[in-house]
């Protein structure tokens, strides 16, 4: 009799996985989303899986206008993801992107109301662009003092500028509204289009995909290559080290999240200025908070979040194609997406770990024993 | 000068019941906005407790709500077809509804962080987002999805037994408005507070989880379940957060459901845990206050100006600041959150 206890299977870390082992595994994860998201449809909906994934694909295949769209919305929660992305590497939990993108935009608005028939086009809009960048680092700057002087929560801190960002919006809003007690503003600017991204090759959004493409190079490169993003990775790994090494944790916080709401308040310009030319309270439409899984999926990899922020977007406009087509409620688009988003998150487990099952285990047992055996034969 | 005294001892007087009066009307309507925020705390509380900060909660308290609002809308299509109503299962049947909704909210979000060992604020982040996009799914189609005909969800028959007030409340005045005016979710809430600070302060298993949640592996090496505990710290948490929106749904909201109208109310019970420095008792006063603080705005003279009621909206969350910057700065060791909050225990890694 074997008295000694062997579990069925036991968990140990992976040494590495090759990288296209690991999209294997991603893969495999989303498409078992996409079967579980089509049971689930079939069994609400009673329609056709088949029929239904055909509509998803047609949200954003469909007409060339349909594909701009995608590209546009790919642009703008790439965007605020790689703003986050710094932060995030750092391990600073910045869920603050919303109220960084609604400041960023607020400021940009304004300019656009109060300056849009004094100045040439030429002028309004980088000065547009700047103040949007300003906004947007003051509001991540804000917590990231307290942050780096008494340690104060930053993910509650964030959320919580995210509400007050709201507020100042609503307030700013009644304060412009046009007419008097619409509660909104309305297009900026109509007549004149002061203060709007020009169109480029017949596109509005050309110009917002340019920028975002441009960042995300530059970010990448911040990241990997320079001595900053060096920092940022030994603070986010251990920061008693970065303190033994010698580097400045406080600074090295303060200048992240400068970093991270500037890019988040180029969002709120590419809101304002090249999409909607127009502000509202939910400008930024929840994609501070999903910008965060976009990062963390793409491993804070600016190119992987091409991949990861499409993937998003193409369910939520798939989604809203569905609802549209078959009469349903558009929040359809945020369980579908949550289901995915589930496996994902859920298979980065059997990226990082590895089970072993008894049998294997004993073989590997064998394995070195037998090895031991041959160098005892060969000595 | 005596005269002055005179004049203004008499307006005091004249004041006090004007203020009397007032609280009177404010008092319980602030209890009702505080009672989701009581319920959402205390079960964030004590997750956290066991060192998982659950951002899902919002989508949790979403879940809770529609999960019951799916059963009772079963139920009385039942009685439309002419049944008759039975007392126990109008109760019974919303709220089980709403806690094994809850439960399985919670069951996705302890795989996934405690044994697939997935970053919490992204796994929480993910939830809300599903939880958020359940909740207005099925309560934008619920009626088309059941074909009934109906204009609207308005839980008229559930409603009267979920907002049923204590029997004598009419009865004793102002002592009946103020504490006996509400339904049995309301007392449950401060219960559970109660009970929660009880069991996680003088109990062993509260501090077993208390240990669970500052070290887990030292509270391994005691012999401690850690996975347990913390299963069944996320699990309850869950429950108690969904019978906020529950609460909501049945008795704030009269049993009516209009998508999003639940608000932001999950975000502000994750802040009151900070404001009330992880102790469920404190919540039941700091929620009423939450409470009051988020429909002040309603009671602020403005006249015309209508923007101005948008700056008072902010109240609730500068003060929630100001309570965050306070306490990290005192530094007071009892006032800290879990030591293992938000990190993944791995016993092979220690």
């Amino acid at each position: 009799m074997n008295h000694k206890h062997v579990p069925l299977f036991h968990i140990a870390k992976r040494k590495s996985l090759p990288w296209y082992r690991a999209w294997a595994i991603r893969g495999i994860a989303i498409l078992a989303a996409l079967i579980i998201d089509a049971i689930l449809t079939t069994i609400v909906t009673g329609l056709n899986p088949f029929a239904v994934y055909a509509s998803i694909f047609k949200g954003s295949f469909g007409t060339v206008r349909k594909f701009w769209v995608l590209l546009q919305n790919i642009a703008i929660l790439l965007c605020i993801s790689i703003a986050v992305t710094p932060a995030y590497r750092m391990r600073f939990w910045n869920i603050g992107g919303e109220g960084q993108v609604l400041m960023g935009a607020l400021g940009c608005a304004l300019t656009m109301i109060l300056l849009g028939d004094k100045l040439p086009n030429a002028l309004l809009i980088p000065l547009l662009f700047l103040i949007s960048v300003l906004c947007g680092a003051i509001w991540g700057l804000i917590p990231a003092i307290f942050k780096a002087k008494w340690n104060t929560n930053e993910t509650l801190f964030t959320l919580m500028m995210n509400y007050v960002a709201t507020q100042l919006v609503a307030y700013f809003i009644i304060v412009f509204e046009v007419p008097k007690g619409a509660g909104q503003i309305g297009i900026i600017n109509q007549s004149s289009e002061a203060g709007w991204l020009p169109m480029v090759f017949g596109s509005r959004y050309f110009l917002n995909i340019l920028i975002v493409a441009v960042l995300t190079v530059l970010i990448f490169v911040y990241m990997r290559y320079s001595k900053h993003g060096y920092e940022i990775s030994v603070v986010g790994e251990s920061e008693r080290t970065a303190r033994y090494v010698g580097i400045k944790v406080g600074k090295v916080i303060i200048r992240t999240m400068l970093l991270s709401g500037a890019l988040c308040g180029v969002a709120g310009f590419l809101l304002v200025s090249g999409t909607n030319h127009t502000i509202t309270t939910s400008i930024a439409g929840g994609r501070g908070f999903t910008a965060v899984m976009v990062s963390w999926l793409a491993k804070f990899n600016p190119f992987a979040m091409v991949l990861t922020s499409f993937l998003i977007v193409f369910m939520e406009r798939g989604a809203s194609e569905i609802s549209s087509n078959f009469g349903l409620n558009a929040s359809f688009a945020d369980i579908i997406t949550g289901i995915i988003l589930f496996f994902v998150i859920a298979c980065e487990f059997f990226i990082n770990y590895e089970l072993i099952t008894r049998r294997k285990a004993a073989r590997i047992t064998a394995g070195i024993s037998a090895e031991a055996g041959k160098e005892a034969a060969n000595e | 000068m005596s005269e002055f005294f005179g004049q203004l001892i008499a307006m005091i007087v004249k004041l006090v019941p004007l203020f009397f009066t007032f609280l009177l009307t404010f008092f319980p309507r602030a209890v009702a906005q505080g009672i989701p925020l009581l319920f959402g705390s205390t079960g964030e509380t004590i997750t956290e407790k066991a060192g998982h900060l659950n951002l899902g909660i919002p989508g949790i308290m979403y879940v809770g709500g529609i999960s019951g609002v799916i059963g009772a809308f079963l139920y009385e299509q039942q009685l439309r077809a002419g049944a008759p109503v039975n007392g126990f299962l109008v109760i019974f049947i919303p709220l089980m509804s709403c806690i094994l909704g809850s439960l399985f909210m919670g069951l996705i979000y302890s795989v996934l962080t405690i044994t697939f060992r997935a970053n919490q604020n992204v796994a929480g982040l993910a939830l809300t987002t599903f939880g958020i996009g359940f909740g207005n799914f099925f309560g934008g189609s619920l009626i088309k999805l059941t074909g009934s005909e109906v204009p609207s969800i308005a839980l008229t028959t559930t409603t009267q037994y979920f907002s049923k007030k204590l029997p004598f409340a009419d009865k004793l005045g102002w002592f009946g408005d103020i504490f006996l005016s509400y339904s049995f979710l309301a007392y449950l809430a401060v219960i559970a507070a109660f009970f929660a600070t009880w069991v996680i302060r003088k109990t062993r298993i509260g501090l077993n989880l208390r240990a669970v949640g500052e070290n887990p592996a030292t509270a391994d090496a005691a012999g401690i379940n850690v996975n347990r505990y913390k299963y069944l710290a996320t699990g309850l948490g869950s429950i108690i957060a969904g019978l906020g929106g529950l609460y909501y749904v049945m008795d704030y909201a009269n049993g009516v459901w209009s998508n999003d109208a639940f608000g932001d109310r999950g975000w502000l019970a994750i802040a009151l845990v900070i404001f009330t420095v992880w102790r469920p008792n404190l919540s039941v006063f700091a929620s009423i206050l939450f409470g009051g603080l988020y429909i002040l705005y309603l009671y602020i003279p403005t006249g015309m100006n209508l923007s101005m009621k948008e700056l008072y909206k902010m109240i609730p969350y500068v003060v929630t600041l100001i309570v965050l910057i306070i306490s990290s700065i005192k530094k007071k060791r009892e006032n800290q959150p879990p030591e293992g909050l938000g990190l993944p225990y791995f016993r092979e890694e220690r």
